[in-house]
């Protein structure tokens, strides 16, 4: 039994930045996801590091203002250099990201190393995995009752104060300009000529990217960052097909890895005995799971729903490829197929007549076997057990065989007459679409091998 | 960029319209307009005046340049010297007149928007900054989708719909915006014959109502039957005017066959040459 330890003092706050960190990147990560921007969200919440240390260095003060106009800055300055470095060096993007990212990081890690402001803990170790811990609440209330004051208020760190503005803002700018973004993602040319620049909703977008980024960071760091940047949005793609209801599932998704990741890193390691693990660390995880069950079980794009889809699809081709077999076998044993008698000897499986050549059981893949087949098409009363051990169709059996048959020599005759293909050439062919739903409903009488069209 | 653009094209109101041989009612004027890509010129020098209300092919060999005019007039790719006015005016100035529907290549179709919300960003210049998309202009982008045959594939995922239909998409989308003047690049590109019928009447219903509509074109066979007007292209304009003065053998040769007359040319008097020595 895995207990869940929640202390007040020490998780409130951390799980509160951790949650409103990954709500804020999950939303605006829908935008990157779908513009093939996903390593932007990377290269940014790398490069923000030297525009907060020269921030710093430049004005000698922490206070959130000057660092967010750093971070904004250094945003905008990755996206104007990664647009540089493609345009110049004729780079692809990826390419173009990468190397704008790790030489801003590399400058930032620098800047911190020379200029000595270690003490104001920005160092690299924290920009990874943030500190969490620091944001823990001493002075906490024991019950929840109390939390409820005024006081309450007083004690809100000052980074979650400022996830919570940044949280409220990336929801209220994608909400405001939903339409804006949706139609810069989709058609960026269309969307200039209709009056709404492209690059200015790109560098709008990169600037709340690295806003949410520089806020995320000091408490959860940038591993949370890129992987909420990207994981949430991804997971919601392949859940939906309206661009509206990613976004909401972004969101739920990225809340749901927070309160989880946090949870799970104090509450799985207890239950085997081990000290608690990073917390960003287990949240981005969480999240990388989600998507992982989404890539296997989502209900539309998942790789179970293919499966089935295809399981279903062989076993019906399967079993038309049976009927269609004892509908051609009764038709050469007589020519009168209503008045079709078992076979004297016993035959355990209906073997195709030699007159359609090429007419076998292919073993399709996904279990559409001959032999369940034959036990589906029993099922379902299409067929029963003849005397003799062999299979014969049932009235509604071969009503469906002869709409089948229909349809394969209505096809051949087609291939031959209108596609002019040679009649030894179209069985193959004919194969494949007589499993297609509709056919005419008059037409010509006999197959191109002169067998009569049912 | 915009600064300069902006001064570029209050520039050439000026210079334009005193220029005798462009006149302010054509919906399009190009004057010496060349495109270069990486420095290698991929039009040269085209001046042209389209007529008003006709539907306009632009026809010529691939790499012949013709979705770079297209595209250059509309400024989505920078041109290298030139002029380009739509009534008379700059693209900026008119640009709630001029409709453009790209080939379909030109985006990702597996974005998760349906049918109907790709028409309706035909209409977001009508709607404004911030505002949701309202019941009158969705119902306006039905009516489109109904002008094409694919009113019954609304809300479908634009992934789920065949090439044609996906071509047909865009022409609502164009149809939506409810321009003057259309530019067109490729809509007839590998479409199923139902496809081709309905871009065919909808050109033709354009037409009726006003309409401009330029079109780059592919298929020399129905040049003649879907078009009054045509500009043969060649990295140059060959020939330009009405399909039936226009779209002659001898033009078409000169636009398509070029290089081939020089090297039959060139065989012919070898084989002269051998036959002078034999």
């Amino acid at each position: 039994m895995i207990s869940i330890p929640f202390n007040i003092g020490l998780d409130l706050f951390p799980m509160l930045a951790a949650v409103l960190a990954a709500a804020s990147c999950g939303v605006l990560g829908n935008f990157l996801v779908l513009r093939r921007l996903s390593l932007m969200g990377d290269a940014i919440s790398h490069s923000v590091l030297p525009g907060l240390v020269i921030a710093f260095l430049l004005t000698q003060a922490r206070s959130p203002v000057v660092m967010f106009g750093g971070a904004a800055l250094a945003g905008v300055a990755t996206v104007v250099l990664v647009e540089l470095v493609k345009k110049l060096g004729r780079v692809e993007p990826g390419a173009a990201m990468g190397v704008v990212f790790s030489l801003l990081f590399a400058l930032g890690v620098l800047l911190i190393e020379q200029a000595a402001v270690r003490h104001v803990d920005l160092d690299a170790d924290c920009v990874l995995h943030g500190q969490l811990e620091t944001l823990a609440w001493y002075s906490a209330p024991a019950t929840w009752g109390e939390l409820v004051s005024w006081q309450t208020l007083d004690a809100v760190p000052r980074q979650v104060v400022v996830l919570a503005v940044t949280c409220a803002l990336a929801i209220a700018f994608v909400v405001v300009l939903f339409k804006e973004l949706r139609i810069a993602a989709f058609d960026p040319g269309l969307a200039t000529a209709q009056g709404y620049s492209a690059t200015l909703l790109h560098y709008l977008l990169m600037v709340f990217v690295a806003a949410a980024t520089v806020a995320a960071f000091e408490a959860v760091g940038s591993i949370l960052v890129i992987a909420m940047l990207i994981c949430p949005a991804a997971t919601a793609r392949l859940l939906t097909d309206r661009l509206r209801t990613q976004v909401v599932l972004s969101v739920v998704l990225a809340v749901m890895s927070g309160v989880g990741g946090y949870i799970a890193a104090s509450a799985v390691p207890a239950a085997l005995g081990k000290d608690s693990v990073n917390a960003a660390g287990s949240i981005a995880l969480v999240a990388g799971l989600l998507l992982v069950v989404a890539i296997v079980a989502s209900p539309s794009h998942g790789l179970v729903t293919k499966m089935l889809r295809q399981r279903a699809l062989s076993r019906r081709v399967a079993l038309d490829d049976l009927i269609a077999a004892l509908y051609r076998a009764a038709e050469v044993g007589t020519s009168d197929p209503t008045r079709q008698q078992p076979q004297p000897q016993p035959r355990p499986q209906p073997r195709p007549q030699p007159r359609p050549p090429t007419q076998t059981f292919r073993t399709p893949r996904g279990g559409g076997t001959p032999r369940r087949a034959a036990r589906l098409a029993v099922r379902r009363g299409l067929v029963r057990q003849g005397d003799g051990g062999g299979l014969i169709l049932t009235e509604s059996g071969r009503e469906l065989a002869a709409a089948l048959v229909r349809r394969h020599r209505l096809w051949e005759r087609y291939l031959v007459d209108r596609a002019g293909l040679p009649p030894d050439h179209v069985h193959e062919t004919a194969e494949l679409l007589e499993h297609l739903k509709p056919s005419p409903a008059d037409g010509p009488t006999t197959d191109p091998h002169g067998r009569p069209i049912p | 960029m915009t600064a300069a653009t902006r001064q570029a094209s209050t520039t050439t109101a000026a210079t334009l319209a005193a220029r005798p041989e462009h006149s302010p009612e054509s919906p399009l004027s190009i004057h010496a307009m060349t495109v270069a890509y990486h420095r290698k010129p991929v039009l040269w020098d085209v001046d042209y005046d389209a007529p008003s209300n006709q539907l306009i092919a632009i026809v010529g060999p691939n790499g012949a340049g013709k979705s770079t005019l297209i595209k250059a007039c509309l400024g989505l790719v920078p041109r290298a010297s030139g002029q380009v006015e739509f009534w008379g005016l700059s693209y900026r100035q008119a640009r709630s007149r001029i409709g453009y529907v790209p080939q379909r290549e030109s985006v990702d179709w597996d974005f998760p928007v349906s049918a109907l919300d790709v028409v309706c960003m035909g209409r977001y210049r009508m709607i404004g900054w911030c505002r949701p998309v309202s019941r009158r202009h969705r119902q306006a982008a039905l009516a489109c989708l109904d002008r094409v045959g694919m009113r019954d594939y609304a809300h479908r995922q634009i992934s789920q719909l065949s090439g044609g239909q996906q071509q047909r998409v865009f022409l609502a989308r164009a149809l939506a915006q409810e321009a003057d003047l259309y530019f067109m690049d490729e809509p007839f590109a590998g479409v199923d014959a139902a496809t081709e019928r309905a871009i065919v009447d909808v050109l033709r219903d354009l037409r009726e109502t006003g309409k401009t509509v330029v079109v780059v074109h592919h298929d020399l066979q129905t040049v003649p039957e879907y078009f009054d007007h045509v500009i043969l292209l060649n990295m140059r304009v060959v020939a330009a005017g009405p399909v039936e003065a226009v779209f002659t053998n001898d033009n078409l040769h000169k636009t398509y066959g070029g290089r081939l007359t020089l090297l039959s040319e060139a065989a012919e008097a070898i084989a002269r040459a051998a036959k002078g020595e034999g």
